[in-house]
């Protein structure tokens, strides 16, 4: 059974749903992986090749943005992409107008 | 669509149908807690719920709760416990309830003469009343004529993989049956303004739904509230946007239909969410002080049941509408099997898609509302908590026509 679940079929990552383990191999996209290290419960896997500056969907929404180009099994965490979210609201706006 | 049609429901005056027919104990400060307590303790095991707002200085929000909540198409009854001096409007309340139809009755501690005798006139009432919304007129129930709220609470890594898309699921099926849905926590959604807003029916609403989110953003921020914490990461999660899927995922994928405070009652099939953030400046403190708050709000808003998910292990249930237990964690579920009433966490196990445990949840929505208890029902869990609040009325926006 696969350690890796799709949460939607939009997805460009896979989450881990049981703790992968140095020496695991899983099948991504039709190739093999063999994982060497240790990749812990609610991780996200790069399930296909995702560009430098793309969009990383998890639950079929954009996520955030890929720092580097990504390969499929690459470990998706904060070494390689960003939030892409800019606040609406920020309280030091509010305080900047205030004074 | 599944056949229902042997669902029954409680008719009740204003049109409405209750899954359950429970009778409200409700004292109206915490000085009538006791006496109230006592009368519905008399009663363990029945359908005899305690309900009530402790505070002495009136509110309107709390006011408008009691209301809500004491005609509740689960509530047949309403017997109110006053000390005398409050000043909660005990008057109009009664008058409320005795004009929805259903049997109401006012019990003044000062007035009747002090505990005792407080208790024992609440104990007759309470007997007398059960007798009369025995009669009261059951009707065909269909999956339409329900109204499903949904919280999350002691979340973990897994609330986000099985238990809340799970429940999204079972959302877009009960939508899809023209049911009526209702998510909150706009304060966990900050991030996602652009992506919901983007659901709403209309641009009017569109504007409110992002207006929300700003709002909850703003008065977390002034409450000393981080959204994005270093335990988050640890559990895979990369962004604040990340982190707010995982919980917002319990809405599902039907268009948002509009947007509801406590005590606003949706006027149409579909998805709706609920803003549960004060509005003006922060004044009572957080906006919801532990789950039960929000549990409250919803059935407010005419939620028959609750679904809530939780991956730590929540126990709670409530007083008025049933609770149903999704479990996101399978470790969880194997430690507290009997609070919980659906094993999401299979799904890790590759037992089970979320389509599955989907429609688990939609096959036990229409169990519970044909009457099966859920695991707190059973349990004797009536959990309830009512707090100071302020709100403006929804915009014109806001529902749909």
């Amino acid at each position: 059974m696969s350690k890796l679940i799709q949460i939607h079929p939009n997805d460009n990552v896979l989450i881990v749903r049981q703790t992968i383990l140095p020496g695991d191999e899983e099948t991504i996209n039709g190739i093999a992986i063999v994982f060497d290290k240790t990749i812990g419960l609610g991780h996200k896997i790069a399930s296909t090749s995702i560009a430098a500056g793309a969009i990383i969907y998890k639950y079929g929404v954009p996520i955030g943005s890929a720092l580097n180009q990504l390969h499929p099994g690459d470990h998706v965490h904060l070494h390689n992409m960003k939030s892409d979210y800019i606040a609406t609201y920020t309280l030091a706006k509010e305080f900047i107008h205030a004074k | 669509m599944q056949n229902n049609s042997q669902l029954k429901g409680y008719l009740r005056k204003d049109g409405r149908k209750g899954i359950r027919n429970v009778i409200v104990v409700a004292y109206l400060v915490e000085c009538a807690h006791h006496v109230a307590r006592e009368i519905s303790s008399h009663f363990r095991g029945q359908q005899v719920h305690l309900i009530g707002f402790p505070g002495c200085y009136p509110n309107a929000y709390a006011d408008r709760m009691m209301n809500a909540l004491c005609t509740h198409p689960n509530v047949g009854g309403a017997l109110l416990v006053s000390l005398g001096c409050e000043s909660f409007n005990r008057n109009r309340l009664l008058e409320n309830v005795a004009a929805s139809g259903r049997p109401a009755h006012l019990v003044g501690i000062q007035q009747k003469g002090g505990t005792r005798k407080a208790i024992a006139e609440g104990i007759a009432w309470v007997e007398e009343a059960m007798q009369t919304i025995a009669n009261v007129e059951v009707v065909n129930l269909q999956v339409s004529d329900l109204i499903v709220g949904t919280v999350c609470g002691g979340s973990d890594a897994t609330s986000g993989i099985t238990a809340n898309p799970a429940v999204g699921k079972a959302f877009d099926t009960l939508v899809a049956n023209n049911g009526i849905a209702i998510f909150e926590e706009t304060g966990e959604m900050i991030g996602l303004e652009a992506i919901m807003s983007q659901r709403a029916i209309t641009p009017a609403l569109s504007e409110e739904l992002r207006k929300s989110v700003e709002k909850a953003a703003k008065y977390y921020t002034i409450m000393g509230h981080g959204s994005f914490a270093p335990g988050n990461a640890d559990g895979g999660l990369t962004t604040i946007e990340e982190k707010s899927m995982g919980a917002y995922c319990k809405s599902g994928n039907s268009p948002i239909s509009g947007l509801i405070k406590p005590g606003d009652i949706p006027n149409k099939p579909g998805l709706y969410l609920m803003d549960v953030v004060p509005d003006g400046e922060p004044r009572f403190g957080f906006p919801n002080i532990s789950d039960n708050a929000e549990i409250v709000e919803m059935i407010a808003s005419g939620s028959h049941m609750i679904l809530f998910t939780t991956g730590r292990g929540s126990v709670v249930g409530s007083a008025i509408a049933p609770v149903i237990k999704i479990c996101a964690n399978p470790e969880t579920y194997e430690r507290m099997q009997d609070d919980m009433d659906i094993d999401a966490g299979k799904i890790l196990f590759n037992k089970a898609s979320l389509d599955d445990v989907g429609n688990e949840i939609f096959t036990l929505i229409q169990a519970v509302a044909g009457g099966e208890k859920t695991c707190s029902e059973s349990l004797g869990h009536q959990e309830f908590i009512l707090t100071y609040k302020t709100f403006d009325p929804i915009g014109p926006g806001c529902l749909p026509v």
